[in-house]
C-alpha cells in the first residue's frame, strides 16, 4: 500500500513528449473505383451504389454496391447451387484444405489487409496489424482442422450442415468478424451469403481475391454489400437456412421477430455494457492498463468493452488519478500512424451518437474528464473520456455508447459490486481485478456474462467461445461450441 | 354407514404453496374443477421462480442430482395414483425412469459441455455451462405426465427455475406431480405449475421480461406469435419434443461462460 501514500502528481506527466510521425505506407493497397457484389465467383455489376470513405479524413475511397432484394436473391441462389453441387458433400478433409489455404493467404497478405482495414474503418494500424489480422487468420486455421472431425465434436449426434447461412457483420472488426462467421460455416459444410457493414466493406471485398487465390469453388462464399435494407432482404430471403448476426441489440431483436415461426436457425451476438471491477488489493498499474485496454481499444467500438468501471471505494482516488494521468499519454490521431493508440471514430453517425450520450452524462450530473488533446481538423474524432460521479441510473451507465467513454462507479463489498455489475439487461463480458484467487473464482461464478476476464481484458482466441447472456444474444462463436450453430443433428 | 370421502381441490403450485388462482376462476377438466390461472398468477410464479433460482443454481451438482432422484422416489410411491391420471402404469414408470436419467446428469454436464480451451497465449481459459435463469415451459397436451416430465427435467437439472403450464385438457397429472415435488426437497419456487388456458397464459410468459427462455413444446398455431413476443428480451426459444431424452435438451437451457486468467510467476 506504500505506493498509494505517495502524493499524486509527483511523476511528471509525459504529455509533452513528441513523437515523429510513423505512417504506414498505403501503397500496398490497391482500391478499385467501383465494386460490385461477389456472387457465384463473379463480380455482379450493382444497380445502385454509395461511396465508402476513410473516417480519418472523409476521403472517398470507392463506389460500393447497394444490393437490392433481387441482387440478394441471386447471391442466395448461387449459394444454394454451390451447396447442392458439391460443397456439402465434399469430404471434410477437402473442405479443411481450402480453409487452411485461406488462413495461409491471410497471413501472407496481412499487411495489405491491415492497411485497408485501418483506412476504411479508422482503427489504429497497430491494432489491425497485431490483433485483427492474426486473429482472423488463426480463426480460419482453427476451424479448418474441425472440418473433418465433426463427429468427434458431437458424438452420437450425426452432425450435418444446415444449408445456406446468411451472415451480417458489424463495422468494428470487419475482417475478423467475417472470419468468425465464414470459417465455422464452411468447416461444417454450409455455403454463405455475407453482408459486411455499410461503412466498412473494403476488406470483405478484398477477401474475395483471397478466395480466388485459394480456388474455393464458385458460390461457396458470396458477398453482398449495402446498408440495413440489404441486411433485411438477406434475413427475409426464403433460401436462407440460418442467420448469424453481430450488431446492436435493437436490430437483433428485430431479426428475431422477423424469423419467428420460420424454423430458421439464428444466432445473435449483440450489445454489451460490461462491468470492469477493481478491488482494493488489485495490482493497480496493471489494472489501469487493463481499464485503458478495456474501453479505449478500437476507440471503444467493442461490444464487450469494459464501459462501466467499478472501483472499490478505498482505492477510488488513487486509481482515478492514475487513470487520468495514463489518459494523457494516449495518442489520438491518424489510424495509419504506427504510434497511434486511438484512431478515428468509424462514421459521422456514430460520432453523433457518442456526442449525444456524452452530453447526457454532463447534463445528468456526472463529472467529465478529457485529457488535453489536439485532434485532426478533418475526419471523425472523439477524445478519450472518463466520467466520474456517475449514478447507476444515468444513461451513460445504462446504454451502450460504443465509443471511448468510460463511466466510473464505486462499491464497498463484493456483494455490492456483483449486484451493480449484474444490474443490466446485457450480459456479454465482465472484468475482475484482484490478487485474491478465491475471490476471482467467486466473482467469475456469479457475474452474469458470457466472458469473464480476470486480471486481463479484451482477450480473444479462436479456441475460446464468445457470446452473451440475456439481451447480449445467444449462441457462441469460437471453440467447439462455435460449430453447433452451423450444424443439424439427427436425434 | 359408508364414509364420505374427502375430495381434493385442484389448485396451482407457486413458490412451494398451493394457492387458488388469484382470479378465483376455475375450469372443468377431466370432470374436476381445476384452477384457471390468470396473468397475475403468471407474474407471481415468475417472481417466485426468480427468487428461488440463485439458490438452486448454486446448489452443488451432487445435491441437485440427489434432490431430483428424491423426486423419482416420490413419484414411485404414488404410481397407482399417477396411473389413474395418465395413460397408465407404463407412462408413469417411463416418467420415473426419465427423472432418474436426468438426475444423473446434474454432476456430469460441465465435463461433457465445457472444458479448457488451448488459447495461443499465457492464459488459463475454461468454459463452464450455467443456467439461463427462469425458464417457461408449455407442456404438451399429451402425454399429460410423461410430456411434462420430459420438458420439465432438462431445464431443472441444469439449475434453472421453471414456470410450467400444464396440459390444458389433462391437468390432473401435473397437479399430482406438484404434490410429489412439494415433498421431494425441491426448494419452493424452483418449479411452479400453472393450470388453465394455454392461449391465455402463453403470451404472458412469452413476453415476460424476467423470463430468460421458453420451451414452446405445447404451443401449436400460436407458436410464431409466441416466438415474436419472445424477442422483446432476446429469450432463448426452444421447440422441444415431447418424447426426446437427451443431454442436448439440457444444453438448450444453459449458457456457456468462458473465464480467462493470465498465467505467470
Amino acid at each position: 500500500m506504500a505506493e498509494l501514500d505517495k502524493p499524486q502528481g509527483e511523476v511528471a506527466v509525459p504529455g509533452d513528449w513528441t513523437y515523429a510521425s510513423a505512417p504506414e505506407s498505403r501503397d500496398i493497397v490497391r482500391i478499385a473505383e467501383r465494386y460490385g457484389h461477389f456472387v457465384g465467383g463473379e463480380w455482379l455489376e450493382p444497380t445502385e451504389t454509395y461511396e465508402t470513405i476513410a473516417p480519418r479524413d472523409e476521403e472517398q475511397l470507392a463506389a460500393i454496391g447497394q444490393a437490392s432484394p433481387a441482387e440478394v436473391d441471386r447471391a442466395v441462389a448461387a449459394a444454394r447451387t454451390a451447396y447442392a453441387d458439391g460443397w456439402s458433400s465434399l469430404p471434410g478433409s477437402e473442405r479443411a484444405k481450402y480453409l487452411f489455404r485461406i488462413a495461409r493467404l491471410l497471413q501472407e497478405r496481412s499487411r495489405e489487409f491491415a492497411v485497408l482495414e485501418s483506412l476504411n474503418g479508422g482503427k489504429p494500424i497497430k491494432e489491425s496489424r497485431d490483433v485483427d489480422l492474426p486473429l482472423a487468420a488463426a480463426h480460419f486455421f482453427y476451424y479448418a482442422g474441425w472440418a473433418d472431425k465433426l463427429e468427434y465434436a458431437f458424438p452420437n449426434r450425426r452432425p450435418r450442415p444446415v444449408g445456406v447461412a446468411g451472415q451480417i457483420i458489424p463495422w468494428n472488426f470487419p475482417l475478423l468478424m467475417l472470419a468468425w462467421k465464414i470459417a465455422p460455416a464452411l468447416a461444417c459444410g454450409n455455403t454463405v451469403v455475407l453482408k459486411p457493414a455499410e461503412t466498412t466493406p473494403l476488406t470483405a471485398l478484398l477477401f474475395c481475391d483471397v478466395l480466388r487465390q485459394a480456388e474455393l469453388p464458385a458460390g461457396v462464399v458470396n458477398i453482398v454489400t449495402g446498408d440495413g435494407r440489404t441486411g433485411a432482404a438477406l434475413v427475409e430471403n426464403e433460401g436462407i437456412d440460418k442467420v448469424a448476426f453481430t450488431g446492436s441489440t435493437e436490430v437483433g431483436k428485430e431479426i428475431q421477430r422477423r424469423l419467428a415461426g420460420t424454423g430458421r436457425k439464428l444466432t445473435l451476438e449483440l450489445g454489451g455494457k460490461a462491468a470492469n471491477i477493481v478491488f482494493d488489493d488489485a495490482a493497480l498499474d496493471q489494472a489501469v492498463e487493463g481499464i485503458v485496454n478495456g474501453i479505449y481499444f478500437n476507440q471503444g467500438h467493442v461490444c464487450c468493452a469494459g464501459s462501466r468501471l467499478f472501483v472499490q471505494e478505498s482505492i477510488y482516488e488513487p486509481l482515478v488519478a492514475k487513470l487520468e494521468r495514463r489518459l494523457e499519454t494516449l495518442r489520438v490521431g491518424d489510424p495509419l500512424d504506427k504510434n497511434t493508440d486511438v484512431g478515428a471514430i468509424n462514421s459521422a453517425a456514430q460520432l453523433e451518437k457518442i456526442r449525444e450520450l456524452v452530453a447526457s452524462g454532463v447534463s445528468e450530473g456526472a463529472e467529465i474528464y478529457q485529457p488535453p488533446c489536439t485532434l485532426p481538423e478533418k475526419g471523425y474524432w472523439f477524445v478519450p473520456t472518463v466520467f466520474t460521479n456517475v449514478a447507476q441510473s444515468y444513461r451513460i451507465a445504462q446504454e451502450e455508447i460504443f465509443g471511448p467513454v468510460l463511466s466510473v462507479l464505486t462499491f464497498r463489498t463484493p456483494e455490492e459490486a456483483l449486484e451493480k455489475a449484474n444490474n443490466t439487461p446485457y450480459g456479454l463480458s465482465a472484468g475482475v481485478w484482484t490478487e485474491k484467487g478465491s475471490r476471482i473464482l467467486w466473482m467469475a461464478q456469479r457475474l452474469r456474462a458470457g466472458v469473464v476476464w480476470a486480471n486481463t481484458f479484451n482477450r480473444f482466441d479462436p479456441t475460446s467461445p464468445f457470446g452473451g447472456y440475456k439481451e447480449s444474444g445467444f449462441g457462441r462463436e469460437g471453440g467447439l461450441h462455435g460449430l453447433e450453430p452451423y450444424l443439424r443433428f439427427d436425434e | 354407514m359408508s364414509r364420505l370421502p374427502v375430495k381434493k381441490t385442484y389448485k396451482l403450485f407457486i413458490g412451494g404453496s398451493f394457492p387458488r388462482s388469484e382470479s378465483g376462476r376455475t375450469y372443468d377438466a377431466e370432470g374436476q374443477n381445476v384452477a384457471r390461472a390468470s396473468r397475475k398468477d403468471v407474474r407471481d410464479a415468475v417472481r417466485a421462480a426468480r427468487a428461488a433460482q440463485p439458490g438452486w443454481g448454486a446448489a452443488t451438482a451432487y445435491n441437485r442430482g440427489q434432490v431430483l432422484y428424491r423426486l423419482a422416489e416420490m413419484v414411485e410411491a404414488r404410481v397407482a395414483e399417477f396411473a389413474e391420471l395418465c395413460e397408465g402404469r407404463d407412462e408413469v414408470e417411463c416418467s420415473i425412469d426419465r427423472i432418474v436419467w436426468y438426475a444423473g446428469w446434474a454432476d456430469k454436464l460441465p465435463q461433457v459441455l465445457g472444458g479448457s480451451n488451448p488459447v495461443a497465449g499465457p492464459y488459463f481459459n475454461f468454459t463452464v455451462p450455467e443456467p439461463s435463469g427462469v425458464v417457461a415451459v408449455l407442456a404438451p397436451e399429451e402425454p399429460s405426465l410423461l410430456g411434462l416430465v420430459t420438458r420439465l427435467l432438462p431445464p431443472l437439472v441444469g439449475g434453472n427455475a421453471v414456470v410450467a403450464v400444464a396440459s390444458e385438457t389433462r391437468p390432473l397429472a401435473a397437479i399430482e406431480l406438484a404434490e410429489a415435488l412439494a415433498t421431494s426437497d425441491v426448494p419452493g419456487g424452483v418449479v411452479n405449475l400453472l393450470t388453465g388456458s394455454h392461449a391465455e397464459l402463453a403470451p404472458v410468459l412469452a413476453s415476460h421480461m424476467d423470463v430468460n427462455a421458453i420451451d414452446l413444446c405445447g404451443a401449436d398455431g400460436d407458436a410464431p406469435e409466441l416466438e415474436r413476443l419472445a424477442a422483446d428480451n432476446v429469450k432463448r426459444v426452444v421447440r422441444g419434443r415431447a418424447d426426446l431424452q437427451s443431454p442436448w435438451e439440457i444444453a438448450s437451457f444453459l449458457e456457456l461462460k468462458t473465464v480467462w486468467h493470465p498465467m505467470g510467476q
